[in-house]
């Protein structure tokens, strides 16, 4: 299991070709307190870069953007019901959705650890 | 704009005192401002409603319209003629909201107004204080001296346990009333005391001299019950509470009638009042009162839990191509735990209850008009 990072503050987990994505801590930290969270339809085609879902603080909306092209698996749906779980374990319970890699080799341009906190530094 | 835009951004006297405690900087209005502490909005916003806030507004403008003749019903009646309310009849230690308005009936600006006794003390927005202040200048100057009193900070201090945190600095602040202003020691400072605010709460403004603003506040903050707020909870207090924030609920292009602010404006004033009429516009705002506008602000509440924000353009129903109105302030609401918003609707649309539409990321969805304020308002009558 790897763990990747986008320049947007997402990370993806990937687990064969099933990529698990949400945002990172720094990312909730910048959002401040999440009051709802819009996830995409299971069964959708995301392109990568394209808006998949919304997550949205007391003061602002911001998307949340598929960093890879696949089709949508599986949502969260306790992130739906309970959204501050993205600012209490933004890396952990608050996944956001799966996705059924299409194309491996876009996961090349993706960031690992070291280099998403130095990214964040 | 261009010139204001590339000017460095202006810091009131508690500036250090925000950075210290945390605060989150963000630019507004020009000036650099804490959207947030550590805290979070979240949290601000429920402490400012279950105990007590403490809001840096010095940004905005505090003026002193002094009556050239030495009696401050000359002052009360040259403002007359730039706002709709009745100013004469605002007694010494007392403060009314106004509004400055246009030849088209629209809104320049909305303020405060206090009796002073030989003078009135104006609070008003950040972002309109220079023009407000040429306005001023510019029509009363033949009977009034106009001070801008940028030698002041001011602060808010809002909710349930803002008197019994008031009390320890300023005695006698438990007999004030909602909107009884005047001059007052506070911890020895000389201070402008209001029983007002911006967040539906119970509350003080306090207008300090700029060089003992630290000080008042650092002594305020003390007390555990008191918390710094940012600008992000007073948005959402003020947004429970129903309240217009200008520039984007009332505007240039809105009446006081349109922006549902008929309360605001005196019998006096009205027509077949002892002053009718006699302020920019007032053939135009009069003929709203005597007929009705076409549009009005309301409250409305999403009926899902996505919050619709300020922009979003609002339709009767779920198909219809024709926009009916568009929303001027929204988001979500900490105490009712749901997102809240207000707009303007064809006045035919505006009974509570009536269902309309919002386009929010290509969706529409569903909202009741209701009454405001959304939270109910804990003012000390």
């Amino acid at each position: 299991m790897t763990t990747l990072y986008t320049t947007d503050h997402e990370w993806l987990r990937i687990e064969g070709d099933v990529a698990t994505i949400g945002v990172t801590d720094y990312a909730q930290s910048q959002l401040g307190d999440v009051v709802f969270v819009e996830l995409p339809k299971v069964g959708r085609s995301l392109k990568k870069a394209e808006a998949a879902a919304v997550v949205e603080s007391v003061k602002a909306a911001s998307d949340v953007y598929a960093p890879i092209s696949g089709d949508v698996l599986e949502v969260n749906e306790e992130l739906a019901a309970e959204p501050a779980l993205v600012n209490s374990d933004a890396a952990g319970k608050a996944w956001f959705f799966k996705l059924k890699i299409a194309d491996k080799s876009e996961l090349d341009g993706l960031m690992d650890e070291a280099a998403y906190a130095k990214h964040t530094a | 704009m261009l010139a204001r835009d590339e000017s460095p951004l202006l810091h009131t006297p508690l500036h250090a005192l925000h950075v210290a405690r945390g605060g989150k900087m963000v630019p507004f209005a020009g000036y650099e401002m804490p959207v947030q502490y550590a805290a979070g909005v979240l949290r601000e916003h429920q402490h400012t409603r279950s105990a007590a806030g403490l809001f840096d507004v010095s940004h905005m403008g505090q003026l002193a319209l002094r009556p050239k003749s030495g009696k401050v019903e000359d002052a009360a009646l040259a403002l007359e003629r730039l706002v709709p309310q009745d100013i004469v009849a605002v007694a010494p230690g007392r403060q009314r909201y106004a509004q400055f308005t246009n030849p088209d009936g629209g809104i320049l600006d909305d303020l405060m107004v206090a009796n002073f006794g030989d003078h009135l003390f104006l609070v008003v927005n950040a972002a309109c204080k220079v023009e407000d202040e040429a306005h001023l200048r510019a029509h009363l100057s033949e009977a009034c001296v106009i001070d801008s009193l940028a030698d002041r900070a001011l602060i808010a201090l809002q909710g349930p346990k803002a008197e019994s945190a008031l009390s320890k600095f300023c005695a006698d602040v438990s007999a004030m009333k909602f909107m009884d202003s005047s001059p007052r020691k506070v911890a020895g400072f000389d201070c402008f005391v209001s029983r007002s605010g911006y967040t539906g709460e119970d509350g003080f403004e306090i207008s300090v001299p700029a060089e003992h603003a630290e000080a008042l506040v650092t002594a305020l903050l003390e007390n555990s019950d008191v918390l710094p707020i940012g600008l992000g909870a007073r948005d959402s207090l003020r947004l429970e509470a129903g309240l217009c924030l200008y520039g984007h609920d009332i505007d240039t292009t809105t009446s006081p009638v349109e922006g549902a602010l008929e309360w605001s404006v005196q019998k006096s004033r009205r027509t077949g009042g002892a002053r009718a009429g006699g302020f920019p516009g007032a053939e135009i705002i009069l003929a709203h009162f005597e007929k009705g506008a076409s549009r009005r602000r309301v409250g409305l509440r999403p009926e899902g839990r996505a919050p619709v924000r300020e922009g979003a353009v609002l339709f009767a129903d779920a198909t219809s191509a024709e926009p009916i109105g568009k929303v001027t302030s929204g988001g979500f609401g900490p105490t009712l735990n749901a997102p809240v918003a207000m707009g303007y609707l064809p006045s035919s649309l505006t009974a509570s209850g009536t269902q309309v539409f919002a386009e929010v990321r290509g969706q529409r969805l569903p909202l009741q008009v209701a009454p405001t304020p959304f939270v109910p308002n804990t003012y000390k009558r």
